[in-house]
């Protein structure tokens, strides 16, 4: 073998090589986060039963309770009624960016969502703070504002510009072949729409809307800002109450480092980080099993 | 003999590119016609004028008249799904749904409104029969329309036609992305949709139009040059640039 060609296959296993270390170094950073956030958090359960962390709604940390139910249920309310609003809002969205629009309007549209993307959340917080709190207060006449919906509603529309950029690349890598397959057999184009471009971008489709929920589920500031901070178990929309992270942002400056009380707030990330796996594989698996059935 | 299919006049342009220029033509029922020529002569814009695709493509405009079955199917009030349901289309490569066979076949009727799994059933077998696939496939009626070869495939794009009960078929080089034991089966198949269809077929291979077609239309540069029987085409073309084609003395 000459030594040019064995140059080339020795920087190809380097190459490999880097690739290998690259993955190493990404598995090892989650693994190191999953066992410091456990580490920490694990420790509160010297003080605190799992009964009570989980099954009791009392927070109150100078008490010695640490309920942290409705905090879990303030999270898992406000990111479902976000995908709710903002995951079909998104994906009607994006198919009009990818099949309806003309060029001329795609090409503005494209860089404008994305321009969105890049909105700081506490931007989004001070709207939700000065438009939409006092229009949730006035329309469905309720005192305060602050709670799941305003919150939901504000990451509804944080979570768009996710979930049409992504499903609207989706949607446009449908093969036209497809679509003309279908018109030509006197489908309309509403009919093409449903039956074949959205199916066959599902997949696409749902990897925005698991994006756009991660999303959802760790925004802090936004959330922060318009969900009241009350530690209480949410009994309706419009009342105030907290979720996970906008919780631990508002104790965690005025906590001292390895009491329960710290260690609850750790305890506390860790949930948040199982719980948006947990609805991603969710998401993934549903889907997954609606694919092969198609 | 009765004629299908008439064009007069017909120009198309693609904003200011003309790609049609005055065809005029007429079809006979239940015969086998083909279109030949070389890369952009037009024959497939042309064969998709018949079932309005090219509304699909922004800044094409259309002058001139198509009639088929006696109606004018640019007029303004034409009903364009019921068009395409009398005329259907194959296209160059098959292009199956991400659908089990059975819910390809069943895919036409369905959009028509069609629920009965009865009636379904029974449509899906005559299709597929029709479409000499049915013995092939009938044990894997639900498995996904993706695994088939590419030849079974186009079989099964042309049993979905069947299923809408059009009463013309168009195809846009079908057996161009085939091999040539599936192009042969495609082509006995022509053979024996012709006693109850009226098909078009484009091509550039000049013996598949030889072999499979009655009648042969020739066509360059967005002109319809000569359109007659396909032996006398063959034998003795009339007009000095057919020839050339054929004898392959260019394209």
């Amino acid at each position: 073998m000459n030594t040019y060609n064995q140059a080339r296959l020795k920087a190809d296993r380097c190459v490999r090589g880097v690739f290998v270390l690259a993955a190493c170094i990404l598995t090892l950073i989650i693994v190191a986060l999953l066992f410091f956030m456990s580490q920490q958090g694990l420790l509160t359960f010297k003080d605190v039963s799992v009964g009570e962390f989980f099954f009791s709604s009392v927070w109150n940390p100078d008490n010695n309770q640490f309920g942290a139910l409705s905090f879990i249920i303030g999270s898992l309310a406000v990111t479902v009624l976000a995908i709710a609003i903002g995951g079909p809002l998104g994906v009607v969205g994006a198919l009009f960016m990818a099949k309806l629009a003309p060029a001329w309007m795609r090409a503005i549209l494209k860089p404008a969502v994305n321009l969105y993307m890049a909105i700081p959340s506490v931007v989004y917080g001070f709207v939700g703070l000065t438009v939409v709190v006092p229009w949730v207060r006035e329309t469905f006449g309720v005192t305060g504002g602050f709670g799941i919906f305003t919150a939901a509603s504000i990451l509804a529309i944080m979570i768009l510009p996710t979930v049409i950029s992504i499903a609207s690349d989706a949607l446009g890598t449908v093969p036209a072949m497809l679509e003309e397959g279908s018109v030509a057999l006197g489908a309309t184009y509403w009919q093409t729409m449903w039956h074949i471009v959205l199916p066959t971008a599902l997949p696409g489709i749902v990897t925005g809307i698991v994006l756009g929920m991660a999303r959802a589920i760790g925004e802090t500031m936004a959330v922060q800002m318009v969900i009241g901070n009350t530690p209480q178990l949410a009994t309706s929309l419009f009342m105030p109450t907290s979720t996970l992270p906008s919780e631990i942002v508002v104790e965690m400056g005025n906590t001292p480092f390895g009491s329960t009380w710290g260690n609850s707030l750790f305890l506390m990330a860790l949930v948040l980080l199982l719980l948006s796996l947990l609805m991603i594989v969710l998401v993934r698996y549903i889907s997954s099993r609606k694919a092969v059935r198609v | 003999m009765e004629q299908v299919i008439t064009a007069q006049n017909l120009c198309l342009f693609y904003g200011k590119h003309q790609a049609l220029k005055n065809i005029n033509i007429t079809m006979p029922r239940n015969k086998i016609m083909a279109f030949v020529g070389p890369s952009g002569c037009g024959k497939s814009t042309f064969l998709r004028t018949l079932n309005r695709m090219n509304d699909l493509i922004e800044g094409v405009k259309i002058t001139g008249q198509v009639n088929i079955a006696g109606q004018d199917i640019y007029a303004p009030r034409t009903d364009v799904v019921e068009l395409r349901k009398k005329v259907g289309m194959v296209f160059q490569r098959p292009n199956p749904f991400q659908m089990s066979i059975y819910d390809n076949i069943a895919y036409g009727p369905r959009i028509h409104g069609e629920t009965k799994k009865s009636v379904l059933d029974q449509l899906v077998e005559e299709s597929l029969r029709g479409a000499a696939l049915w013995d092939e496939v009938k044990d894997r009626l639900h498995s996904s329309a993706l695994g088939m070869s590419g030849g079974q495939q186009q079989r099964l794009c042309i049993a979905r036609l069947l299923a809408v009960k059009p009463d013309i078929l168009l195809m846009d080089e079908p057996c161009s992305a085939l091999d040539p034991i599936s192009t042969m089966r495609v082509e006995e198949l022509l053979g024996e949709l012709k006693d109850k269809y009226t098909i078009i077929i484009v091509t550039h291979n000049m013996q598949q139009a030889a072999r499979s077609s009655d009648y042969t239309a020739f066509f360059l540069l967005g002109e319809m040059v000569e359109c007659r029987e396909t032996n006398t085409m063959f034998t003795n073309p009339q007009d000095k640039r057919t020839e050339d084609y054929i004898t392959g003395r260019f394209g």
